[in-house]
């Protein structure tokens, strides 16, 4: 294959929970082409129905809104944007804090952001309160595959000699 | 999920079989929560084997029943992986 594979993907859905299993599974199928395992799969997998959660019930509180997807591959790192128009973080400092939920009331544990900052490379996040927020995640698939094909190569060589 | 009432220990056994997500939580804590109340147990073991996959809203829904049954002076919930 040539050098620097790209590909790009966008999705949009109603902020509806039943979705939380759609949009996960897939970005996962969209991640698949880079070859992960299946720990970095159930890794992206996880922060992104962290990040879809969050846009339902955080940003649009329940109510209608469109939840969009935008997910690119460069190399063999995967970029996951999640953006919703709702109503925004207004401390974004807090809202990264473990444990820490603006809706306790509702059993949340708080550890949306933990938990995708610590499964995902690359977290940031951008927020305008009242006009939405945009998480962007990477992640980089370290590639298995090429170490056992020079394996390979090396038993080969090792035969012919 | 599957939830069976073990008279003999007093025990609720909870199986969850499908993937756990805020979305699936909600259904499961209505289901869990109307059979504490119903067989008010003294333990309650969750059974994560069939589970495929979770996020942080599984988290909350164990945390939710473990303070549920400390609310009701229960003393245990018990999770097997």
């Amino acid at each position: 294959m040539n050098g620097l594979y790209e590909n790009e993907m966008r999705l949009e859905f109603a902020s509806k929970s039943n979705n939380e299993a759609f949009a996960r599974i897939t970005v996962a199928a969209f991640a698949s082409q880079l070859d992960p395992t299946i720990e970095e799969l159930a890794d992206i997998k996880t922060a992104v129905s962290e990040a879809v959660t969050n846009s339902i019930i955080h940003g649009y509180e329940n109510s209608e809104g469109t939840v969009k997807i935008i997910s690119k591959i460069f190399a063999n790192t995967i970029e996951i944007e999640i953006s919703d128009t709702g109503k925004g973080i207004e401390n974004i400092e807090l809202a990264r804090k473990p444990l820490y939920t603006s809706k306790s009331n509702l059993e949340r544990s708080g550890m949306g952001f933990t938990i995708m900052e610590s499964f995902m490379d690359e977290v940031s996040i951008e927020s305008v309160v009242g006009l939405g927020t945009k998480i962007t995640m990477k992640k980089l698939i370290k590639k298995q595959e090429h170490q056992e094909d020079e394996k390979e190569l090396d038993m080969a060589e090792l035969g012919g000699r | 999920m599957n939830s069976v009432f073990l008279e003999r220990d007093k025990t609720l056994l909870v199986e969850i079989t499908e993937e756990i997500d805020h979305h699936t939580t909600d259904k499961m804590r209505r289901k869990i929560d109307d059979d504490i109340t119903r067989y008010m147990p003294r333990k309650i073991i969750f059974d994560f084997n069939k589970v495929s996959f979770m996020d942080s809203a599984g988290i909350g829904m164990v945390i939710g029943r473990y303070k549920m049954m400390n609310m009701l002076g229960r003393n245990n919930t018990d999770e097997k992986c």
